[in-house]
């Protein structure tokens, strides 16, 4: 048996984030515009997400997709998310 | 065919009346699915409501659905063992598919509804038994969708690597391109040093590609099983470790269990509960390694014998000045 190659430490293009998450070009974009995805590159066909990008872009495309809001708001949930994840672990 | 299938009553899990307007019923679904959503969410069963939600909302929310759904009027109840009768859904029309199934399963989609749903609906919402079938005619050469999976892994297995079989149930096009559910087995090799919450990404491993175009990938997404004494928190991991008064306070060497085995430990004077000794370089490996925090308790020894209160006294003796309920 032939054992698939496991990546850990990947990077995605804007194209491959898109096809992973389901979401539109968009969409994306307007998450990153407004901060709640952090790509290295400075323009859209240069950037390159970080592997831990993808679960928070898939939270955000189940945000979008589930309570049809905007990027703003996804930016803001995740945010408010983020916070809850800090406050968990403190008193974990 | 269908051996155990229960009927599902959509107003009872939206908690709504029968004669609810599409307002209610839209309210009502929209501060449940907010609820419930299992990205916010971290309850166990959250998923299973949000699923069981959605479901009752595309039925009631869509006119011709919910129409079809009212004729089995009150003399169903939740959980009662259900068949469709014959025909049931005679006369009535399906348009639209499910809401959010973005293609074919998408790859961001929590997954399908019950059996219920499509024993009444058929799959994905579609005309109803023996309708169109799924997706003819599509010819073009298309990539293979992304899929994700969640799996979960003891926590040593971070620690050492290690090799894993794992069963995949992920829609596949058979021969004639009928959508069919099938089980993959594949062995994967989980890398050292994962931490909870990362992607793997196989490549090629997603879904098959249309008309010979390339296949998606997979990604897996890792999570702990939870321990009975291991705290994990990013790459740190946490362990109680559990003194005797005088350890904590003259100072001790304990033996403390990590994930890769017992290591000991100096534990310097005055190390009062709560108090965290970190071991470097202890937690998940990798580059760098995160550190095991020891979490010191103290355990009191009861007093039974004679002797042993006799030291408890000669111990407040000692401490006349100590004042634990000192502002």
């Amino acid at each position: 048996m032939t054992l698939p190659i496991v990546e850990v430490e990947y990077r995605l293009t804007l194209v491959e984030l898109c096809r992973a998450c389901n979401a539109r070009e968009e969409d994306v974009r307007a998450w990153v515009d407004e901060g709640a995805l952090e790509p290295e590159g400075r323009q859209p066909h240069d950037w390159r997400f970080a592997s831990a990008a993808l679960p928070r872009a898939l939270t955000a495309a189940r945000l979008a997709r589930d309570f049809e809001i905007d990027a703003r708001a996804i930016a803001l949930v995740l945010e408010l998310m983020d916070e809850i994840d800090r406050l968990r672990a403190r008193i974990a | 065919m269908l051996a155990g299938m229960k009927f599902r009553d959509y107003y009872e899990t939206l908690g709504v009346a029968r004669t609810a307007t599409l307002d209610d019923i839209k309210r009502a679904y929209r501060k449940l699915a907010r609820k419930f959503h299992p990205d916010v969410n971290k309850e166990k069963d959250a998923e299973a409501k949000f699923k069981e939600v959605g479901e009752a909302y595309a039925v009631l929310k869509d006119p011709e659905k919910r129409a079809a759904y009212d004729r089995f009027g009150e003399n169903w109840k939740a959980g009662q063992d259900f068949t469709p009768p014959p025909n049931w859904d005679a006369g009535f029309e399906f348009s639209g598919a499910r809401p959010g199934a973005g293609g074919t399963g998408g790859g961001a989609d929590f997954g399908e509804f019950s059996e219920f749903f499509e024993s009444l609906f058929g799959r994905g919402g579609m005309g109803a038994m023996g309708g169109e079938g799924p997706r003819q005619g599509r010819t073009m050469r298309g990539r293979g969708e992304d899929h994700h999976a969640k799996v979960v892994i003891p926590l040593e297995d971070a620690y050492t690597g290690a090799r894993r079989s794992l069963a995949l149930r992920m829609p596949e096009l058979d021969d004639e391109g009928r959508v069919a559910l099938k089980t993959r087995n594949l062995e994967v090799t989980i890398p050292k040093g994962i931490r909870a919450g990362q992607n793997l990404r196989l490549q090629g491993q997603g879904g098959p590609g249309l008309g010979g175009g390339p296949p998606g990938d997979l990604y897996l997404e890792i999570e702990f099983e939870p321990h009975a004494r291991f705290k994990v928190d990013g790459r740190d991991v946490a362990v109680e470790v559990s003194l005797a008064p005088w350890e904590s306070e003259l100072g001790a060497t304990v033996r403390v269990p990590t994930p890769s085995g017992e290591v000991e430990l100096t534990v310097p004077p005055h190390s009062g509960a709560g108090r965290k000794l970190r071991l470097r370089g202890r937690g998940l490996p990798g580059e760098p390694p995160g550190d095991l925090y020891a979490v010191v308790s103290v355990a009191l020894p009861r007093a039974e014998s004679d002797d042993e209160k006799e030291a408890y006294r000669a111990l407040s003796k000692a401490f006349s000045r100590f004042a634990p309920r000192a502002e």
